[in-house]
Parts: structure tokens; sequence; C-alpha cells
């Protein structure tokens, strides 16, 4: 019995109601009206707290310190570093930081072209699956086995094809198709960029394609039908009239997706072990290998930091260019 | 099935359309298909064989490894550990998620700008930032009230259900939002408090943006690897890590992991094929927020 | 009706789940915290053909210490994948188990973090003093002249492995004894698709064992005697370069090999692809992969010349496993009783049998059961040739970083990108200047 989600208006309804206008209206019980939604929000603050906030705040303390094997038995003990972690982070022109800085633009241009491609099959699939035709249930039911996979089987299996002797990848394009001098490597030297890219598209498009799918559903039928009266083919509608409408969908799905990519640590870890090559040296793996492996937290959590400021940077600049004002959206959820 | 009734497109599509559709989706198929091949054929050969050069067809077939995974890994156990710590990170999770999301939904109250946006940043932290600090939180908690969080479920779950806090709750807003007001309206003058207006009304009306977050807190405990690694012993072990059990220091046992793989992965998929036709009536609403 | 259903689902769900997080979900940690008198937790490491088979190994062993001492020893078999991790967590948070089993070149960096009780003169009293232990073992257990952090349990040793057939076939009447003579061999069984030797570029610990010997080879260490990093040394660099030509100026390595890390080599090995491997142990792996015990031959590890012996001599790493107790233990003195146990005659025998490793203890080391030839090899380097990884703090630092090099220059080889001792300096410059300053 969810028709009532089903056959909703199009139109934003909730957007009519002005933030403050509910409260307002009910005089009786106010104080109660009023700690309610305190009250509602309580569980999930609390849990953000502990799980989130809290430890957040402990690792930025923990930058400032010299946390290392001598220490770490009592964290608290550990003496002062004052800047000396974000200092050796920042040394661009010693090895640390050349390394981390590097590792970096790996990872933007990394993150850059694999939330491209994830998006772009996303919604190339969605489209073209739009229209109902023979046999597409089951192709919607396999696009989405490898999101339902376990990350470790999956990339353990991508690792597996992507060996330079046994592997299916070199079997097909070496031994079958003759591309290439000899057998590539894909797991060390500069293609692992490329594996890389592979198996997190793989991983990551389905997410894409599930929301864009659901997205396309809601672009109502009559702006389709105003448009081919106006003489617009497939493909021009596709262009004027499908990608605008998902617009907002896009905004949120690519920040999402941006947001994993950038700080997913499973898929290098997994595919190469605890030395990325250099082609591939996400920065995630790049900092477990600073702090985990070579024992030194304080330095690992300053990087963390960074990377955190970084990140915290580049999405409120996204968001305050993508979003549009209230009156505009209000505008253009009033169609 | 719901997502299939579509609108039809006014024009039939042309014929380069057509095509264009045919070649991309055959390549994206094989492309999806392909890891999935190779998971189950090498799951079906001898170790010789598939730590040897890769074959399409492979020669000699056995299902001893379809037996071995039991043997060489407690492979049951770390699945119903799994599937208890994904499945009560997932109801949590709902729960809190649905509470909060309609407290932003529905209420104007002071600092509601401040916490969404403290939500949506904790999904910026690196995971690394704050494993070390929250692990020595829990031991703390445990050593002080006795509550053992680290290496139980309990701790775990907690865990989890905060990872996937932040998106669920983000959209759920949206499909709250998308839910009439009049709908909670019309509760309350039937008598309804807030809260019965929230489970009467918005819940069931929406179903589907709640089945669509409750698979994606699914999916976000049941892959996690690198806090599990940490957080769990042997008898809470999770499937994440556990299969990384066939590799051991001299040994990896390729056709059993990918055999393991297989195993654990059929009934994920088959719930999720059930619960397909929800997800995608249920995006699209939070989406769009 | 459907919505109060919905909401007593919901209830009964928020509380079962909060109950197990309360509750811990049934299985609380026993951590030291629960120790008492009556139980002891235990990590062991891996050391089975997997944590099954460990399990069923040491069960019966700990239910008999149980019968003998009244103490029930909580087991974990812990991947190595997460061992080092789960101890460092251990170690920060006070939270871990009462004895445990570390990598023995973990030794001294653990030591410096204070968490692991020292074995001074009186704790080896309990356990039967410390003459007990071969020397060469003792070696690996923490930084030379504090008590040692921990005690030797299972001991390995590097030794060549090779094909028998191979061998024969390619007319080689006997295994190589120095690097020589080994080139000089492997360009006879190279070619048609297969190469004399197999390595594991891609895997950092094995790197640092193959590097450090060929390092005692040439006369360096990786850290100077006052425990300062020194990479960049001639005879460091030598011995980088001189595991790297194998695969880059011989071609005696498949290029393959840069990128294996998950023990391919052996696979190789089994399936008479390659001719040869230094390895530890090896034997369970090969019949596992369809090889007979007697198709392969064991003989000592090269040298440069002469004999295995001691200083340029050395042709093995002490590997080995080594037994360490919780500082924070509740129950040392049950502690003390159950690492006694361990290392007493009979369960060294049982055990490093079971696993095929050796017994570092030396009166266990006289069963008939060590006499096999493939144990003679392995007792006879531990006792002459083998060495220490550097008993340092930074080990853990240095393996990462050195072995990491190694991956590198291993890519570059196998890229056919040229290895010069000026890259092989370069590497090794950038990996110590990633150590920490001092």
């Amino acid at each position: 019995m969810t028709t009532t989600a089903i056959e909703k208006p199009p139109g934003r309804t909730g957007q009519r109601h002005a933030p403050g206008a509910a409260p307002r209206r009910r005089r009786p019980g106010r104080l109660r009206a009023r700690g309610l939604p305190y009250l509602l929000l309580l569980p999930a603050l609390l849990l953000e707290l502990l799980v989130h906030l809290v430890p957040m705040l402990i690792g930025i303390v923990m930058s400032f310190k010299e946390l290392t094997q001598f220490f770490i038995r009592d964290w608290t003990a550990a003496p002062w570093a004052g800047p000396d972690n974000y200092a050796v982070s920042l040394d661009l022109d010693a090895p640390v930081g050349e390394a981390l800085l590097k590792s970096f633009l790996t990872t933007c241009l990394f993150t850059f072209c694999s939330v491209g491609l994830c998006w772009l099959l996303g919604t190339a699939a969605a489209l073209f699956m739009q229209e109902a035709f023979r046999g597409r249930g089951l192709l919607r039911a396999l696009f989405l086995v490898p999101y339902a996979l376990p990350v470790y089987a999956a990339v353990i299996t991508w690792a597996f094809m992507f060996q330079r002797d046994n592997g299916l990848v070199n079997h097909v394009l070496h031994d079958q198709l003759g591309i290439g001098d000899g057998p590539a490597f894909w797991l060390i030297g500069d293609n692992a960029f490329v594996t890389l890219l592979v198996v997190s598209v793989w991983k990551g498009w389905p997410f894409a394609f599930l929301v864009l799918m659901a997205g396309l559903q809601n672009i109502p039928r009559e702006v389709y039908e105003a448009a081919a009266l106006d003489g617009a083919g497939t493909w021009r509608q596709v262009r004027h009239v499908t990608l605008p409408s998902l617009r907002p969908v896009n905004q949120v799905l690519v920040l999402v997706l941006f947001l994993w990519t950038f700080n997913d640590f499973n898929t290098p870890f997994v595919l190469f072990g605890k030395a990325a090559p250099a082609s591939a040296d996400l920065i995630s793996l790049h900092i477990y290998q600073s702090s985990f492996q070579t024992w030194n937290f304080g330095t690992g959590s300053a990087m963390s930091v960074l990377l955190l400021l970084f990140l915290l940077a580049v999405t409120g600049a996204y968001l305050l260019l993508t979003t549009r004002s209230p009156r505009e959206r209000k505008a253009a959820g009033g169609r | 099935m719901a997502a299939d009734k579509k609108p039809r497109s006014p024009m039939a599509a042309p014929r380069s359309f057509l095509w264009s559709r045919r070649i991309f989706l055959t390549l994206l198929t094989g492309f999806v298909l392909l890891p999935v091949y190779v998971m189950v054929s090498s799951s079906l050969k001898p170790l010789a064989d598939v730590s040897g050069k890769f074959r399409w067809i492979p020669s000699g077939l056995t299902l001893r490894p379809y037996l071995d995974i039991w043997r060489t890994v407690p492979l049951a156990d770390y699945f119903v550990n799994s599937l208890i710590v994904a499945g009560a990170a997932t109801a949590c999770s709902l729960v809190v998620a649905v509470f909060a999301a309609y407290a932003v939904s529905r209420h104007a109250f002071r600092g509601r700008r401040v916490f969404t946006v403290t939500v949506l940043s904790t999904q910026m932290f690196p995971g690394i930032l704050f494993l070390l600090p929250l692990f020595l939180l829990y031991v703390d908690i445990g050593n002080a009230t006795g509550i053992a969080l680290f290496g139980s479920r309990g701790g775990l779950i907690l865990t989890y259900l905060t990872f996937s806090l932040p998106f669920s709750v983000w959209m759920l807003i949206g499909y709250f939002d998308g839910v009439p007001r009049d709908l909670d309206e019309a509760a309350k003058v039937d008598g309804c408090g807030p809260l019965g207006a929230l489970l009467r009304v918005v819940v069931p009306a929406a179903v589907p943006g709640i089945v669509a977050v409750g698979v994606y807190a699914f999916m976000t405990a049941w892959g996690e690897v690198l806090f599990a690694s940490v957080m769990t012993t042997d008898t809470t072990r999770t499937l994440a890590v556990g299969l990384q059990g066939y590799a051991t220091q001299n040994d990896v046992y390729w056709n059993q992991v990918m055999a393991a793989s297989l195993v654990v992965s059929v009934p994920v998929v088959a719930g999720f094929l059930l619960l397909q036709r929800y997800l995608v009536t249920g995006l699209t609403a939070g989406a769009v927020k | 009706m459907r919505i109060i259903r919905a909401a007593a689902v919901g209830a009964v769900t928020l509380s079962l789940v909060l109950t197990a997080a309360a509750c811990g979900g049934g299985s609380p940690a026993d951590g030291s915290g629960s120790g008492g008198g009556k139980t002891l937790t235990y990590w062991a490491s891996n050391q089975g053909a997997s944590l099954e088979v460990d399990k069923k190994v040491l069960r019966p062993e700990l239910d008999r210490f149980e019968k003998e001492t009244g103490i029930k020893v909580e087991l974990e078999v812990i991947p190595w994948s997460d061992l080092l991790n789960r101890i460092l967590t251990a170690a920060t948070s006070g939270q871990g188990p009462d004895v445990l089993n570390i990598g023995n070149t973990w030794s001294a960096s653990l030591q410096s973090t204070g968490a692991l009780l020292p074995w001074d003169a009186k704790n080896f009293e309990a356990i039967g003093g410390k003459d007990r232990f071969v020397a060469s073992a003792l070696g690996s257990t923490g930084a030379p002249g504090q008590d040692p952090a921990a005690v030797p349990l299972y001991s390995m040793a590097y030794a060549l492995y090779y094909n028998k057939k191979m061998f024969q076939d390619a007319g080689i009447a006997k295994p190589p004894a120095t690097w020589d003579e080994l080139i000089a061999d492997g360009k006879k069984l190279s070619g048609d698709g297969k190469s004399a030797l197999g390595v594991e570029g891609g895997n950092l610990a094995e790197n640092i064992h193959q590097v450090f010997v060929l390092g005692k080879q040439h006369g360096a260490d990786f850290f100077t005697p006052d425990g300062k990093a020194d990479f960049t040394s001639d005879g460091a660099v030598a011995a980088v370069k001189q595991y790297v030509d194998l695969m880059a100026a011989h071609k005696i390595v498949a290029p393959g090999n840069a990128e294996y890390a998950q023990n391919q080599s052996l696979a190789d090995f089994a399936k008479d692809r390659t001719a040869m491997v230094l390895w530890q142990t090896p034997g369970t792996t090969f019949q596992a992969q369809g090889m007979n015990p007697d198709e392969w031959g064991v003989a000592p590890a090269p040298v440069i010349s002469g004999t295995p012996g001691r200083g340029t001599g050395t042709n093995s790493m002490v590997a080995g496993i080594n037994l360490a107790v919780f500082k924070n233990t509740k129950n040392r003195e049950g502690a003390l009783k159950f690492v006694k146990f361990m290392t007493g005659d009979t369960e060294q025998k049982t055990l490093n049998h079971a696993y095929g490793s050796i017994p570092p203890v030396t009166s266990a080391q006289q069963d008939p059961a060590f006499d096999t030839p493939t144990v003679t090899v392995l007792k006879q380097t531990l006792a002459t040739s083998a060495a220490a990884l550097p008993q340092v703090p930074e080990e853990s630092q240095f393996e990462t970083v050195v072995g990491t090099a190694v991956k590198e220059l291993f890519a570059d080889a196998a890229a056919g990108r040229p290895v010069t001792t000026e890259s092989v300096r370069a590497e090794l410059d950038k990996a110590q200047q990633q150590m920490p300053k001092k």
C-alpha cells in the first residue's frame, strides 16, 4: 500500500510551507513543540558526536603530538610537537612532503576520472534503459551485481584478472588480440593507475546508475510530449529535456561520488597491498602507510587533517556554486 | 513492477538511438559480468589450475572448493556475524535517520542549518583520522562502564550505523519533503501528535525511500574492511575481513576465495533483487532534494 | 492496524539492537581485564595452512595446559594481515591479550613501545632459564643491551629449494653454493618459458629479508651501530643492486615476478616453471599445488664466495616467531606458566614438527624428528650462518620504506628501464629520508 508516495503530485508540495510557518500556527504546547525537533535529532547527534566528532577532535589533538611508537602506550603523555607534523607534511622539498603532494595530485586526477566515468556510464545506461524493452528487468538486475558483491571479493578478483602472466586481461589483450610488444604489467608501474580506475568505475557506476535511473522517472511525461510537438527528436530530447531536469540529482550524486572516491581505502589496499605503485598511490593508502605502517600516528593525523580541510573547502565551494538560491529553486520547481 | 510503467516516448526512437543502445548495453554487460565469469569459472577449478595461465574454458572442473571453503575458514560464522552487524546497523540507522530527517523536514528550529552541514561534513572524514581515536574511545568507555564496545558486535554496529547515518538523513529529508504536508496536518486534526503523524502518515508514504536508504546502509556495513579488521576478534569477525583468511602466509586459495565470495553474495544479491522495485521508485525523491 | 504494527516492529528492532550494543552482541571481548587467575587470552599467528588448521593444532595442546594447571586459554588465531595492527591498537589502548605471538623481526619495535613484559633474569628463571634457547634465536628478541621483549617459539631459516628434474634436464649435478654458480646455472635453466629463480618482488617483507642477507655478505648493515638508518652505504647499495640485477642484468628471474606478492613464485615452482626459490619452509604449499616431496631438493642459500658462516658468510636471516607477554596482563603468573609450557620440550617438539619449523630450544632440537635432510639444512643454517635483522625500534619503518624501494626497482627492471648504481642509491636515499628523524 505505498500508492500514496507514487501518486504524489509532481509539484513540490512541501516547498509551499515556508520553514517557520508550522510552529507559529500551533500556540498551545508551544514549548513542547519547540523541544521536539531537538529530541528527534538527539540520537543522531549523540551518535555523530561519539563516532565521528569526538574521535575527530582527538585526531586533531594527536596531529599536534609526537605520537610515535615510543609514546603510543599513553598518547596523552606524548610530547607536544607543535606544528612540526604539519611542517613535515607540507615541506614540499623534502621526500615526505613531496610524496604527499604527489599522492594528493594523483588522487585528484583519479577522483576526477573515476567520478566522471561513473557518472557517464550511469547516465548513459539510465537513458538507454528508460524505455521498456525485452530483457530490461534482467539487465537492471545484472547491473546492480557489482554493488552487491563484497568489496574484498570483487577487488581481489580484479587483481587476479590483472596479473601479468596468468591474468585474463593480458590473455585477451596480448595472447588473443596481439596488442603491444609483450604482456604489460597492470599491478605495478604506470599502468596501475588505469587498473585502479577500471576497478573503481566498475564498483562505483551502478550507484550512479541507480540514482539517475530513479531521477529520470521524476521527469513528467508532458515535458517530453511538449518537446516532441516542437519537433525535437530523441537525441534532442535527451539534450534539452532530460539532462537539464537531472541537474538537482546530479548535484548530490557527484558530490557523494567525489567524497567516496577521494577517501576510498579498500580498493587500492586490496588491489596493491601495503605499498601502492607511485602511479596509483591514493592519499588514503598513503596516509595509512605514514601512520599505521610506520607507527607515526602524529604525522598521519596531521596529513588527515589537511585532507579534511581540503575536502571541506571543495565541498563548500561546490555547494555554493551549484546550489541555486531558494527563489531560483522555487521558480524551477513550479514548472 | 512499479518501475516498468514508464512514460512511452511520444516519438518512435530513431535507428541511431536503437543501435547505440544495443552496442552500449552489450559492452556494458560484458564489462559488468567479466569478473563474475572469472569468479564462477575459477571457483570450479582445482588450486593448481587456478594459479596457472588463464583459460576461458576451464578443463578439470571440480566442486571441491565449494566444500573446502567451510573448512579453511569458519565462513558460516563470519556470514552470520556480517548479517547481524549489517542488519542491526541498518535497522538502527533507519530509526535514527527517520527521526532526524523528520525533524529537519517538518520543523523550523534554531541550528537546523548547522545540523545539516555538520552531518554532511562527517562524510568527509578520512577513516584513518578517526580509526585509532575511536578505538581508544571505545576502550575507555569499556573500562569506565563495562560495556564492551571494542571487539564486540555492538561496537561495530554502532560504528557502521553512524557511517551510513549522514547520507541516510540527507536522503530521507528529501523524501519527507516530498510527502505532502497536508497529510500530516490532516493526521494532526484527527488527533495524532507529531510522532503519530510521523509513524502513521509520513513513514508509510516514504516506504520506498526508506527501503532505498536501508539498502545503502546495509551495503555500507556489509563491505567495510578497515575498521572491521581492527575492531573484531575471532568470534565477531565479519565477512569483509574474514574472506582474507583464504590468503594465508604461504598460500592463497584463489579458487576458494572466489567460491566463498559467490556463496555469500548469492543471498545478498537475491535480497537486493527483491527490493529492487522499491529502490527504483524510492531513490528519486531523496535525490531531487 | 498496519501502522501500529509498523511502530511495534520499529520499537522492537530498536530495543533489540540497543540490547545487542549494550551487552556486546553476546560475545564480550575477553581482554586481559577479565583475566583473573583462571583464564588467559592467547593470540597466535597463522602458522599452518589456514586459520582452522592452526586451531586444530593448538587446541589439544591448550587443553593439555588447562589440565595441568587449571588455567583455561582463550585462543585467537590472527591472520598476518591484521596481526601488527591488532598489536598496535592493543598497545595503544592497553586492552589486549595476555600472551601473544609476534614476528621476531618486530621484537625491537614492539619493545620500544613498552607494552611487552621485559624478560629479565627473574622471568627467564620462571621458564627454565635463558640458556635453554639457541643463541641465534635469542638474538632476535629485542635491542641488544636490553632485557628481551619476547622469547623464541618457532625458528625458521632461508634455504635454496630446487626442482630436481629441471636441474637434471639442464645437466646440473649439484645445487649452486655461490651466487656466481647460481647465475651460471640460472642461464642454463632459463628459456623456453621457464626461468631459473623465483622472487616475490611486490612483497615488502620478502624483499627486506633478501637484501638484508645480501647486505651482510657485502659487509653492510642497514643501521649504524648506534641505531641510525644507513641505507646508502656502498655495501647496502651493492646488495640491493645485486638482488635486483638477478632480473635486470642476469635475466634469470622472469620479469613477471616483479609484481608477485601472493606467493605466485611458489606456484610457479610447483608447476616446473621456475627451478629455484629462496624460501622458508614452503613444503606444504608445494604439496597443495600438486608437487611431491621427492621432486624438490634443499640446499643452503648461496653466498658470494666460500662457505656459509658468520659475517660475509651469512646466508639467511633468523626467521621465526616469538612469544611475548603483554605487560598489562592481570595474570602474569599464569602467563609465565603458559610460556614455560609452550617452550617446554614436549610442546616444542609437537608444535615445531606440526609447522615444519625448528625448535629454538636446544634440548628439543635433539629429537630425531628434526633430523630429516631439509630440517638439517635449516638447523645448520640457523646454528652457523644466520643473522638477526637489525634489532632497532625503527625496524618496521625500515621494512616499509626499503621494501618499497626494492619493489619500485624491480618494477623498473621489469619494464626494461636500466637499474644502475645511481638509480639504486637514489631510491635508497629517498627511503632513508622517510625514516623518522632522530
